[in-house]
């Protein structure tokens, strides 16, 4: 199973639905989302996010199993991680990043957990979130992509991954679905 | 493989061996615990004292007596507030304390109850409901050092903020001042709340069952266990329930993917509060 974990701060509603509305109904990769949110925020997010999107969008339940062609989005208030035996777990450790949930601790794990079968993708943000994720991705061998700073609403994070990682692709904002939509037909390594 | 894929595998093997050797150090079994979890803060240790692998950092437990404490701190997790997700607490005084009127005593237990918040939280709670004086209250931690704090009930004022605003969105009857005096920088739960509160240190990966309980809290402990771990732990919880008694997860915990879901009914699906199903004792004349 190709996985694909997308990460977003400020201006992330918007982006995050444009990007979810490009995948098609029968995408075979499992989509996890880290949107940063206020701690006591309900799970507005999934519905929001399902709206935009043909594939079934829901919230992560701790020890849920990932399965491909759902998009799971982290819980309010939590870390969310991915376990080596693709399930997730949540924590309420510290923030990372002044976050959480944290895309860093996401694409870390998910990192360890699917190696190069993962793609990282960072949205617009003001933050530096994402950067550390992104090049753990990388030195697993996954794919990278950034949104191209112009396209973003805020540019910090997308600067800030671009900064840390040799990334693969920046692309405008409206590439990126389309782009991921491919890929994740392509057979897992 | 890939280098750094080994390297991965290679980590996970000293992993495996850093929690052995704790566990055979200090009795403390983290073995079954979320693995990546328990590597983000092994590796929190490591880093914070420039140890340059997990293996030094098993000589450093073997032969360093202080070093266990600062791992068990750096473990256990114990993020919580008074009436943390109020829902949860309308819920309970609307489905779960109806059900515990019925009984002339009931038993609590708060399985992981860190600095203790849930306790006084559920405190208020059976206070303003009329059953404290028919209550008895176990909360226990697997940290000796907040179950202490625990013990003392003393928070940070700044909390105090929230506590109220979460106590009133939880249907609270009374002024939330009324549970506390406020100090210079802190508060200090009344001394009444504490009364029919049991504390004691109880591991729930090594420990027993805690008998005859009429409802289990047990919220946002969980999610650190591996599926595994889990699993042994709800059987711990179902074995230690009377029947008909209620377990209470954390909202993002579930039983959905565990081997003793159907032990349970769902009382509330959203706030993650469960009741064990009577077991009904064939009776002794009515069967051919």
């Amino acid at each position: 199973m190709r996985g694909i974990a997308i990460g977003a701060s400020a201006g992330g509603l918007e982006a995050v639905g444009r990007v979810l509305e490009a995948l098609p109904a029968d995408f075979p990769a499992v989509v996890i989302v880290v949107q940063h949110i206020a701690p006591h925020a309900n799970d507005t997010l999934a519905r929001r996010f399902q709206r935009h999107c043909q594939l079934p969008v829901r919230e992560a339940e701790d020890k849920e199993p990932l399965l491909p062609g759902i998009v799971f989005i982290a819980p309010a208030d939590f870390h969310l991680m991915v376990e080596p035996e693709l399930r997730f777990s949540l924590s309420r450790e510290e923030r990372v990043n002044y976050s959480r949930p944290s895309i860093d601790v996401l694409m870390e794990t998910a990192a360890e957990a699917f190696c190069s079968d993962l793609t990282g993708v960072i949205l617009t943000g003001a933050s530096v979130d994402g950067a550390a994720g992104l090049v753990a991705i990388k030195r697993l061998g996954g794919r990278t992509i950034v949104q191209s700073p112009e396209t973003a609403e805020v540019d910090i994070m997308p600067r800030a991954a671009i900064a840390a990682c040799a990334v693969d692709a920046v692309l405008e904002l409206a590439e990126i679905g389309p782009f991921l939509a491919r890929l994740g037909f392509e057979d897992p390594c | 493989m890939t280098d750094d894929a080994a390297i991965l595998e290679n980590q996970r093997l000293e992993i495996r061996l850093l929690l052995e050797a704790i566990y055979q150090k200090s009795g403390y079994d983290f073995r079954g615990y979320a693995s990546a979890h328990i590597k983000r803060r092994l590796e929190h240790v490591r880093a914070r004292n420039s140890i340059p692998s997990f293996c030094e950092m098993i000589r450093r437990l073997i032969y360093d007596a202080g070093f266990f404490d600062e791992i068990l701190q750096a473990l256990s997790i114990n993020v919580t507030e008074m009436f943390r997700d109020p829902e949860f607490y309308r819920a309970v005084r609307d489905s779960v304390v109806p059900h515990l009127k019925t009984y002339p005593f009931i038993k609590v237990w708060h399985a992981g109850c860190a600095a203790g918040q849930e306790v006084y939280s559920m405190g208020i709670l059976l206070n303003e409901e009329g059953m404290r004086e028919r209550a008895q209250i176990y909360a226990t931690d697997i940290n000796p050092q907040v179950l202490e704090s625990a013990r003392r009930g003393i928070y940070p004022l700044e909390s105090v903020r929230q506590y109220t605003a979460n106590y009133q969105k939880a249907g609270g009857h009374a002024s939330f001042a009324d549970y506390y005096t406020a100090g210079y920088d802190s508060v200090a739960i009344a001394a009444d709340l504490k009364k029919n509160v049991l504390f004691s240190p109880h591991n729930l990966v090594t420990d027993g069952i805690f008998g005859e309980m009429n409802v289990i809290f047990c919220r946002n402990v969980l999610i650190y266990f591996g599926d595994d771990l889990q699993d042994k732990v709800i059987k711990l919880f179902l074995d230690s329930l009377c029947n008909g008694g209620f377990l209470c997860l954390g909202t993002k915990e579930s039983l959905r993917f565990s081997a003793h879901a159907d032990a349970f009914d769902v009382v509330d699906a959203r706030e993650k509060i469960y009741r064990k199903r009577v077991v009904r004792v064939p009776s002794v004349q009515g069967e051919p």
